[in-house]
């Protein structure tokens, strides 16, 4: 059987839950599943030994891990990593380190894989359109899209080393322009509310965000909305000239439905569709659709969310 | 004088619908168009040439249909265009090894591309071929600014942050607030007449290889309601139904 390395994906200083899901995957392409975690301080590394299926701990010790950097990170992380598949999550900032890693290798990379059958993996093309399944012979680098495997349960113990990592650093931050807001952001999100121009005004997106609050979510938006209103900034657009998301639970309030749209979030687990137009075709993948007005709709939600919660 | 590569890609319009026959994307049919991410890569490419003087190259890999794209890009300003005859399926590493030697062969100092690619999504060729190079890479840049030291506005963790790039380096290009220039009447003239530079290529193997690709699992057909009275039922079934809340 092939070794596999899943990369930890890191986030705010502490391991991501998605790293188990990570693991997963690893179990279902090879054995002896190795994590490497890269980071600044060797502690966070604790969370994941004791995940069932993880055979080695392999700390990447290095303050290059403070502030993303391509070929820093592509560097360090290669020269503490086996041999053998190697798994990371399929955020923006890993795909984009997935993919130097497999250059780095001279391998090929897969990304957004979605599904593992015999070996063979399958990822969205043509932005969610079509599904495309390939074999890969010998190793390769691959990303695996959150909320999709199962989290590998507790129940490990696995071997933890420390090493000290270093790589070759070819950018550096000179400011900080745009805090990122205390919302949480749509590519983080396990639930998202989002408003399209169907809101009427950006001022009513603060409709959205009680409920946001209430459930922990982040908010987005349709192209239309941001295009529309220079209030609601493109870091919350969805779709494929924005964020490519795969929440638990997506709820589109007055957003038709635009291709462009659907490309970005129509892998979601659960979507429920408010428009107060029956024939949007946003209902045509919606698992729950409600035929109202926002204004009508989304009092009823809120109160009936903050019952439950 | 700085030789600036930007890298287009041709896709079916975003548009369109995708079709399956047999186990693979028929797309005989749907209107091809450049990948819409490399339109903002074109633009900063030349918005780099405008501010340090230089050359913008695009280069494409494809067949002879696939040279629309080049000429789009030569409409709005690209001094040469490249196409890297290659009608075959190449996997990432297959890819970036033809496009890493073309560029190391051009004396190239900066190449811009989009963040991802329409057809595919992956986002791989950009960073790939950075290291390929063993240059310094930025993916989903939102901003560029080439007087003085070379910088691009791109997301970190804790907010968006303006990054010194130590050249050679590949970019590669978000959205952002880019506006996209459109072509004149003048450049639609040039792009027609303009000689597209073909170059041969050796196609490395691939070590991934396609299988099939099919349309995604129809979803089973949602449950519909009338009136915002019936938003507090959905949050009963996204609690019991769901098991979300």
């Amino acid at each position: 059987m092939t070794n596999t390395i899943v990369i930890a994906e890191l986030n705010k200083g502490s391991i991501h839950s998605t790293t188990k899901e990570l693991v997963s995957a690893a179990q279902m392409l090879g054995s002896s599943c190795t994590v490497v975690v890269p980071c600044t301080d060797s502690s966070v590394a604790d969370s994941i030994s004791s995940t069932s299926g993880v055979e080695k701990v392999i700390v990447a010790k290095s303050e290059i891990f403070a502030n993303y950097d391509a070929s820093g990170w592509a560097s360090a992380i290669d020269s503490v990593t086996p041999e053998g598949i190697i798994i990371a999550s399929a955020s923006p900032q890993s795909k984009d380190l997935a993919a130097r890693l497999a250059a780095r290798r001279k391998v090929s990379v897969v990304q957004d894989v979605v599904a593992i059958q015999d070996g063979k993996l399958t990822s969205p093309v043509y932005s969610g359109k079509a599904m495309q399944t390939v074999s890969m012979s010998g190793n390769a680098v691959i990303s695996v899209r959150q909320n999709v495997f199962d989290a590998s349960p507790d129940g490990g113990s696995a071997e933890v080393s420390v090493i000290d990592a270093s790589g070759n650093v070819a950018t550096a931050v000179r400011e900080l322009i745009a805090r990122a807001s205390a919302r949480l952001d749509v590519s983080e999100a396990n639930i998202i509310i989002s408003g399209g121009r169907g809101m009427g005004s950006p001022d009513n997106f603060s409709h959205l965000e009680q409920i946001a609050d209430t459930l922990g979510a982040a908010v987005g938006a349709s192209r239309a909305a941001v295009d529309t209103w220079d209030d609601i900034p493109h870091s919350m657009q969805v779709g494929q000239t924005g964020k490519t998301v795969n929440p638990n639970l997506y709820i589109a309030v007055g957003i038709s439905g635009a291709i462009q749209h659907l490309a970005g979030m129509r892998s979601s687990k659960y979507i429920v569709a408010i428009n107060k137009d029956p024939d949007a075709p946003i209902f045509q993948h919606a698992d729950y659709g409600i035929v109202a007005t926002w204004e009508e709709a989304l009092p009823v939600l809120q109160s009936s969310l903050s019952a439950m919660m | 004088m700085t030789k600036i590569a930007v890298l287009v890609k041709q896709v079916p319009d975003t548009n369109s619908k995708i079709v399956i026959s047999g186990d693979s994307v028929d797309l005989s049919s749907v209107k091809m168009v450049m990948s819409p991410y490399d339109e903002f890569a074109v633009e900063n490419a030349l918005r780099h040439k405008e501010s340090v003087g230089g050359t913008v190259t695009a280069i494409t890999v494809g067949g002879a249909g696939a040279e629309k794209v080049l000429k789009d890009a030569k409409a709005i300003g690209v001094d040469e265009i490249v196409r890297i005859d290659c009608d075959s399926y190449l996997d990432s590493n297959a890819l970036q090894s033809i496009l890493s030697s073309m560029i190391a062969e051009g004396g190239f100092e900066v190449v811009y591309c989009g963040k991802s690619a329409a057809d595919t999504g992956a986002g791989s060729t950009g960073p790939g071929i950075a290291e390929h190079l063993g240059w310094a890479s930025v993916s989903n840049i939102t901003d560029s600014n080439s007087e003085g030291n070379f910088t691009v506005v791109a997301p970190l963790n804790d907010g968006n942050a303006v990054i010194e790039v130590r050249l050679p380096a590949v970019i590669t290009c978000d959205k952002g607030n880019t506006k996209v220039r459109k072509p004149n009447v003048k450049g639609i003239m040039q792009a027609k007449r303009a000689q597209v530079d073909i170059r041969a290529c050796e196609v490395p193997t691939s070590s991934v290889s396609v299988v099939s690709q099919s349309l995604p699992p129809a979803k089973p057909e949602g449950k519909m309601y009338e009136g915002g009275q019936s938003a507090s039922e959905v949050a009963r079934l996204l609690r019991d139904e769901a098991n979300i809340i």
